[in-house]
């Protein structure tokens, strides 16, 4: 804890240079990407497969909203995953049970409940919060697997279904929802009390506490804002692979945490933002959709993953840490 | 600066203080083991008790290493899937005709490597624990996964059940392995140089630092001897399961996070100690094992270990505040 704040005290600093390092290696990554797949691959720069990234990214970017902004306030969330699971599992057997509404609102709900739940832990229990998250990434999915008892529900209506592959004027709308998402978040982020009050806890909490915020009951509103945007990104799941089941959270936490990193949030809390996260999204539905076309065994796919996020925290502390050198 | 955890005690010492401080694990065993033979007669028969034996020595392995990186206020997520990756080099040249020697040393080798990374980007580059431990997580998983390609890794030597149903002197090798891994961890802890540092890392890694010790490389020692453990685990998994499977070990990580919580190790400052979780892990052991001789299905029994995880250390929290 103590290094954590003495590095932070320092970094607060070289806030501006760091933010180069990161906002040039990640344009770095993406010249190569980009260049690189479309010398590799022919197939890559064609009107479907652009689409397919967009979708993609779309999509990743709505499972790490919600974990982004818990980080930016200095926790973490390692139950969105498994979350973002239990509640397609609940979303979708409230739609097979005939309640297109009802169906819906339970998934939100139980997303919300799970995000209360993890707040509460880690502000009035004050539990860590990744031990708090941790022990809730199995009890979602323990919750799940007993909702679903092996089952598969698959096929939804049509309405639903607008989400993961319709079109609204000629782009996805899975697109235009992350877009809307994007805008809401980044003036949430940036423009209300609420989101100041995020990065105040983020940057030094007791100096957020000392000077009169209400740390405990921000936090809760946080974890349960990250718990709706799970419910949220559940409902575009299901929408999009059109079933589910009880495994469906399982690949999802690294991949959300792998956007938010590249995205240049520091995991200490109090830098980055929204549209990093974006920026991240789209990284990482480039790698994996080059690893698709190169026709990288998907086997590989958790290492690249877990490759990518040390690699990119590994490069923001580096910055840091030489321009620290250097002052 | 605050008096670090009683270090130096002995065993008689130690016992009752640290059922006195965090009790968590204690009572969850009482509560499971008199709710156990109340319900089961088949609980307290010596077969049963030496199968929770058998089943808890690869967590109890593992929950060693996991406490010494607690203790140090980090957490490794990565050693079930590290175990895994242990257990499938180790199968995958023995079936190639290598020999023993060889794919021992193969398992040992993945292991400290994982645990050297760990360290090196958590001591020496200051990155978060769980960040570092969760890549690496997918790393060591995807690893075991590509060198098989997703299968089991089948038809070990015989020689090689020796490591689950041999026995020397009567005890059988996982219980000697679990008592022998629990032997060194606690000298290594209490009586070297390197435990002394375990203890002052977790406390005030600031200091250390400031005062000129070679931290680093301590630190570092730690996530490696975790690794060597869980490398060391793997082989008495691989017997049991009579064949090496890269994703077996996933899931272990947090039953030895639930050991080492329930043994009343703290999050924080270097609290804690190595007998705690001991009683942590027979109680999640025993957890597991009455929930499968009740009939409670795998699914319902992540569950309630998270549950009970999330219990005690919110028992814990309170109890301090009301302290």
């Amino acid at each position: 804890m103590n290094a954590a704040q003495t590095e932070r005290g320092q970094r607060l600093v070289t806030i501006p240079a760091e933010r180069m390092v990161f906002v040039l290696s990640r344009l770095l990554a993406l010249i190569v990407l980009v260049a690189g797949l479309s010398v590799l691959s022919p197939v890559f720069l064609t009107w479907p497969n652009v689409i397919t990234v967009a979708r993609q990214a779309a999509l990743q970017f709505v499972m790490s909203a919600g974990l982004t902004i818990v980080v930016l306030a200095g926790g973490i969330d390692l139950s969105v995953g498994a979350v973002i699971g239990f509640a397609a599992c609940v979303a979708a057997t409230g739609i097979a049970a005939g309640s297109l509404t009802g169906g819906v609102l339970a998934g939100l709900g139980v997303g919300l409940a799970c995000g209360v739940c993890t707040g509460m832990l880690v502000a009035y229990a004050r539990i860590p919060a990744f031990i708090a998250s941790y022990g809730m990434l199995w009890i979602a999915q323990g919750l799940g697997y007993i909702l679903m008892q092996g089952n598969v529900i698959q096929g939804f209506p049509p309405a639903l279904r607008f989400f993961g592959i319709g079109w609204v004027w000629g782009v996805p709308t899975l697109v235009v929802l992350a877009g809307a998402l994007l805008a809401v978040l980044h003036v949430l982020l940036h423009y209300t009390v609420l989101g100041r009050s995020i990065y105040a806890i983020g940057g030094n909490v007791a100096a957020a506490r000392l000077s009169g915020m209400p740390v405990r009951s921000r936090q809760v509103t946080l974890y349960a804002l990250c718990g709706l945007l799970s419910g949220l990104a559940a409902l575009v799941v299901i929408a999009r692979v059109n079933s589910a089941e009880a495994g469906v959270g399982e690949d999802l936490l690294l991949p959300a945490i792998a956007a938010v990193c590249l995205g240049g949030t520091s995991l200490f809390g109090g830098v980055g933002g929204i549209v990093g996260t974006a920026v991240g999204s789209f990284i990482l539905a480039l790698s994996v959709n080059g690893m698709n076309l190169l026709g990288i065994d998907s086997l590989w796919q958790n290492a690249v993953l877990g490759g990518i996020i040390l690699l990119s925290v590994f490069t923001d502390q580096l910055g840091g840490a030489r321009l620290l050198r250097g002052s | 600066m605050h008096q670090p955890a009683r270090t130096s005690s002995g065993f008689l010492q130690t016992v009752p203080g640290r059922l006195a401080r965090a009790p968590g694990a204690f009572h969850v065993l009482l509560i499971m083991a008199a709710a156990l033979a109340l319900g089961t007669p088949a609980f307290f028969s010596v077969a049963n008790l030496v199968n929770v034996g058998l089943q808890v020595a690869v967590l109890m392995i593992v929950s060693l290493g996991m406490t010494l990186v607690i203790l140090t206020e980090g957490i490794d997520l990565s050693l079930g899937p590290v175990l895994g990756l242990c257990g499938v080099c180790a199968g995958l040249v023995v079936v190639a005709g290598y020999g023993l020697p060889l794919g021992i040393l193969a398992a040992l080798a993945a292991g400290a490597a994982c645990g050297l990374v760990n360290g090196v980007l958590i001591a020496v580059i200051g990155l978060p624990p769980f960040i570092v431990t969760l890549g690496m997580f997918g790393i060591a998983q995807s690893l075991a996964t590509v060198l098989t390609g997703g299968a089991s890794v089948r038809n070990l030597p015989a020689y090689f059940q020796w490591f689950n149903e041999g026995r020397v002197l009567a005890i059988p090798v996982p219980i000697l392995a679990m008592a022998l891994s629990f032997v060194v961890t606690y000298l290594l802890l209490y009586h070297t140089r390197f435990g002394r540092y375990v203890f002052a890392i977790g406390g005030n890694r600031v200091a250390l630092k400031l005062s000129g010790s070679p931290v680093s490389a301590y630190h570092i020692a730690v996530y490696v001897y975790a690794g060597l453990l869980a490398a060391g685990a793997s082989f008495i998994m691989t017997a049991r399961m009579n064949s090496a499977h890269p994703t077996v070990g996933v899931g272990i990580e947090f039953d030895a996070i639930a050991a080492v919580i329930l043994g009343g190790t703290s999050f924080e400052k270097g609290y804690g100690g190595l007998v705690g979780t001991v009683v942590g892990a027979f109680a999640v052991g025993v957890l597991r094992n009455g929930l499968n001789l009740v009939g409670i299905g795998a699914e319902y029994q992540v569950a309630i270990v998270g549950v009970v995880i999330i219990g005690t250390v919110g028992l814990d929290a309170w109890r301090n505040l009301t302290a």
